[in-house]
């Protein structure tokens, strides 16, 4: 069969997405012709503003360099306008642009073809998308004036900023404000100009915009409101100022208007479609002649304009599904979508209505002004109908999700700008309608997950990733599938792997613990014989080596084949295979002989690298394997664990012993602590810290467990801190009164941690997983009634402890601390076989 | 190019069951494997990744994982779990209770 000939008015973001929706629903369909005014290939306009601030450079936003239309067999036409349409022969004719010609500009209709490059089409797609307003102002046209839309646009401002010291920005909308920032980063002194009382009028309230103008001032960004640019004033042919409204003049070097876009129709208009304010078109992205459709901010939808992303993602998968015939029936309905200002260190995303218009409306409002955040949600009939978050936007994405599907809302609706307290999710997926977007990473709709729950047997959350993708990309939606999973199925089967303890033994935790204490299986070699049909898997070894060693605090096997090289010698293995030694140093409290011992244990084993480490202690870097009994020997001093999962260290301050603001002897609770805690298996390494007073000079906030005195010589005592690949504040889990209580506290936590964590998940993760209001409820009101046993096993294991230094005078096992053995080949002898 | 030669490593006592340890023959590092399965292998210690001790790596079910990184290899096949990756792997046996590797020089 003939191919249909495609042809596609615009290269931008919708003539380019809807040709990619296209070939990947039917790739031989059709043949495809595009026009594109820009010389390049499809690039990421919205980005645009990044590559003025030169936090990516113009490569980083290309979405289709040029040889991806040669390997879809694409004729793509650049630095060519289409400058009518022939609808009788159903023919585009195009003009090939002079070099430096804006993009967007129209022609005036002409009558002649001479010179003019034609294409035959069977359906076209226009997708001119939209133009800068440019302003009917005298002065506009002058050498440093500018509009803001295209690579070129771009290219030509941060060349002509190179030599200019002030700007005028032109429009506190959107793209105005981006162009601001990105202006700051080429050193200018920027002001921007807006006609109306208040920043962004379209999306944002009074008062958001007011702390919006702070941010920005803080940035050194000069608004004016309420004022317009008269004229601009030039000096030998280039800017040299605008002139105001109420008389002043601004001096500048450089002007930037953004006030705006309008779609680009005259095309449309000339070849007789239906035009409002944009192309007409109907929900199947059709104009007023049935073979042209048209897409993206050229068009007028049910009497709206759009000038986002969302709606030109959409449009573009119902067309490809016209087009294509892989659904006749897909419809546009139009898009709820918010919009995101994307300005380096302010964080702004606007929903909806910014003012409620119903007395019934519920308004929530949260100020924080001194941090310059500002909260509103204006709900209505049980939807969102608006939002606006100021300065901290981290449930954004919800509130989109909600507005734009509208799916229930949580009861406490405070909890859609705060997050819920359990960290229960908001939506619940079941209220969406089918067409909601579960996985925005990769696109894939409430319909397709149920469909491959329903239709496709996918039962488990990873069933239906590997069948749709649906949460594979950062993962935030895997509990909305979970939802779907539960709602369609009654219960969510989980893959079980995913819960295994360790991948090569089919058990969780919880029935790993119970199969080991019943068949008293208490070495590594045993669980593998006894529970994983005698398969030794490698990658199992470590996690089962420290629940075993949790568990049997006395009677375990130390079989040290299943422990990472570190726990086999006791100390951390380098890039070079090299080691490293680090003493322990209670509370970090060191005597001078201790520091004259480490300086010369350094010296005589040669120690490339003295360090102090972040933990209050000193590491030897760059050892020898063989040397490392010979110096814990030469030391004297304790193992600090510094290579293993265990507890690591007890950071303190100096506390009352010297500070004048010390309310506890920190470094005495640090000492006991570590002293009692030193060595103890846990699942990932545990670091702590006690600070002497609220000041928290030893950052006990962010630890696995932090300690903090207060007033009235009591503690408080935090669980779950961390900052590591993730920062998360500590969770207080309670307030003691005296120092045995913290120790026997921390002692029950790290006990309950030891027996139900997964192996390497951090206190951090653990604590957010389960809540701390779990965790108090168990460890504190004894819920459960296991204190007792918690602390008598913490106690069990505390006794069991010995220094694993001390094997440097009878090793663990045969070459333990060897180096590489040279073997002496004294002859070649013949290989007989 | 030479013939192999036979290398007399000692015994296999000397190394702990699951566990490698590390030999210099001519230059070259060798790690030798002591199996829980009571097999000896003997493979290229220095990992091709990024120069992991090998034989300081967990063993087990015929593979051995490099220490740094993570990388695995087979102890049989010398084949690498990452594309393109592969370790020199030497016949090696116990001839009463001895180590001999088949070492080219």
């Amino acid at each position: 069969m003939k191919k249909q000939r495609l042809v596609v008015i615009g290269n931008g973001m919708a003539g380019a997405r809807v040709v990619e929706e296209i070939i990947e629903r039917s790739p031989d369909k059709f043949e495809i012709i595009m026009f594109g005014a820009e010389p390049y290939g499809n690039y990421n306009r919205i980005s645009l503003s990044n590559v003025l601030n030169q936090t990516k450079t113009v490569e980083d936003i290309f979405i289709n360099p040029l040889d991806w239309y040669q390997k879809n067999n694409i004729l793509l036409y650049t630095g060519a306008r289409v400058v009518a349409i022939d609808r009788k022969d159903r023919r585009v004719l195009a003009r090939k642009l002079t070099d430096g010609e804006a993009a967007y500009l129209h022609d005036a209709p002409t009558r002649t073809r001479a010179g003019l490059m034609e294409e035959h089409y069977d359906q076209l797609i226009i997708a001119t998308g939209s133009r800068p307003a440019v302003p009917p102002l005298e002065g506009f046209g002058l050498a440093g004036t500018f509009v803001f839309r295209t690579i070129d646009d771009c290219r030509h401002i941060a060349g002509y900023a190179e030599k200019c010291h002030k700007a005028v920005v032109m429009g506190g909308g959107i793209l105005g404000l981006e162009a601001a920032r990105g202006l700051l980063t080429h050193h200018l002194e920027v002001t921007v100009l807006e006609a109306a009382p208040q920043l962004m009028p379209a999306q944002l309230d009074q008062e958001a915009a007011a702390i919006l103008e702070q941010s920005l001032a803080a940035m050194g960004i000069r608004v004016l409101t309420n004022v317009r640019a008269s004229r601009i004033e030039g000096r030998e042919g280039r800017v040299s100022g605008v002139a105001l409204s109420d008389g002043r003049v601004l001096e500048t070097d450089l002007v930037v208007v953004s006030i705006g876009i309008r779609p680009i129709t005259e095309i449309a208009g000339e070849a007789g479609l239906a035009v409002n304010k944009g192309i007409i078109c109907d929900d199947q992205m059709r104009t007023s002649d049935p073979s042209i459709f048209a897409l993206g901010e050229c068009i007028e939808h049910r009497g709206k304009l759009y000038g986002l992303v969302e709606p030109i993602w959409e449009q573009a998968r119902v067309l490809a599904d016209i087009l294509t015939s892989s659904d006749p029936n897909a419809r546009y309905e139009g898009t709820r979508a918010g919009t995101k200002l994307k300005v380096m260190g302010v964080e702004l995303v606007a929903i909806g209505e910014k003012d409620p218009s119903d007395p019934a409306d519920e308004l929530i409002v949260y100020r924080d002004p001194y941090r310059r955040v500002y909260k509103k949600l204006i709900i209505r009939n049980g939807q969102i109908h608006g939002a606006i978050l100021l300065g901290e936007i981290e449930f954004a994405d919800t509130l989109l999700r909600l507005y734009s599907s509208g799916g229930a809302l949580p009861e406490k609706h405070a909890e859609l700008l705060f997050g819920s307290v359990t960290g229960a999710t908001m939506i619940n997926a079941k209220d969406l309608p089918d067409q909601a977007q579960i996985c925005n990473c990769n696109g894939v709709s409430k319909r397709v997950i149920v469909d491959a729950i329903v239709n496709k047997g996918c039962s488990s959350v990873s069933a239906v990733g590997d069948k749709t993708k649906a949460g594979k990309g950062c993962g935030s939606c895997k509990g909305l599938i979970a939802q779907l999973i539960e709602w369609k199925r009654g219960q969510v089967e989980y893959d079980p792997r995913e819960n295994y303890y360790v991948p090569g033994v089919p058990l969780e935790k919880s029935q790993l613990v119970a199969q080991i204490m019943q068949k008293h299986l208490t070495s590594v070699s045993a669980v593998f014989q006894e529970l994983a049909s005698g398969k030794e898997d490698p990658d199992s070894k470590t996690g089962l080596a420290s629940l075993l060693k949790i568990l049997w605090p006395k009677e375990y096997q130390d079989e040290r084949d299943a422990r990472f090289i570190n726990d086999r010698v006791h100390a951390n293995i380098q890039k070079d295979g090299t080691f490293s030694v680090v003493p322990r140093v209670y509370a970090g409290v060191i005597t001078p002989q201790e520091l004259m011992k480490i300086a010369q244990v350094a010296q005589k084993y040669n120690v490339p690298m003295v360090k102090l480490t972040g933990g209050q202690r000193i590491d030897l870097l760059g050892v020898k394997k063989e040397d490392l009994p010979h110096m814990w020997k030469d030391l004297g001093m304790p193992s600090g664990h510094a290579y293993a999962k265990t507890m690591r260290t007890c950071k303190s301050c100096v506390g009352i012993d010297f500070c004048r603001y010390g309310l506890g002897a920190s470094i005495k609770l640090a000492s006991v602590i570590e002293h009692r805690f030193q060595g103890i298996e846990t699942p990932h390494k545990m670091k702590m810290a006690v600070a002497g007073c609220p000041r928290n000079c030893s950052e006990a906030l962010i630890k696995d467990v932090g300690v903090v005195a207060i007033e009235g010589g009591k503690w408080e005592v935090y669980i779950g801190g961390g900052a590591a690949s993730i920062i998360r504040k500590a969770d207080l889990l309670c307030v003691e009164e005296s120092e045995e209580a913290v120790v026997r506290t921390i002692g029950r936590f790290m006990q309950y941690y030891r027996e139900h964590a997964k192996y390497a998940e951090r206190t951090y993760s653990f604590v957010a997983r389960l809540g701390v209001e779990v965790l108090k409820n168990i460890l504190i009101k004894d819920s459960l009634g296991i204190n007792a046993q918690l602390d008598e096993r913490m106690q069990t294991a505390v006794d069991a402890y010995c220094d694993p230094w001390q094997e440097a005078d009878i090793p663990a096992y045969p070459s333990q601390f060897e180096g590489p053995q040279l073997v002496q080949v004294l002859k070649d002898v013949e290989n007989n076989g | 190019m030479s013939e192999p030669i036979v290398v007399d490593l000692g015994p296999l006592a000397q190394i702990a069951q699951g566990q490698g340890k590390c030999f210099e023959i001519k230059g070259q590092r060798v790690a030798v494997f002591h199996g829980r399965d009571g097999k000896v292998y003997a493979i290229q210690h220095t990992c091709p990744h990024r120069g992991g001790p090998l034989a300081d790596g967990l063993m087990g079910d015929g593979l051995v994982i490099c220490p740094n990184h993570g990388h695995k290899f087979n102890l049989s096949t010398g084949e690498g779990s990452e594309p393109g990756e592969r370790v020199k792997v030497y016949p090696a046996r116990i001839v009463n209770g001895m180590i001999q590797l088949e070492f080219l020089a």
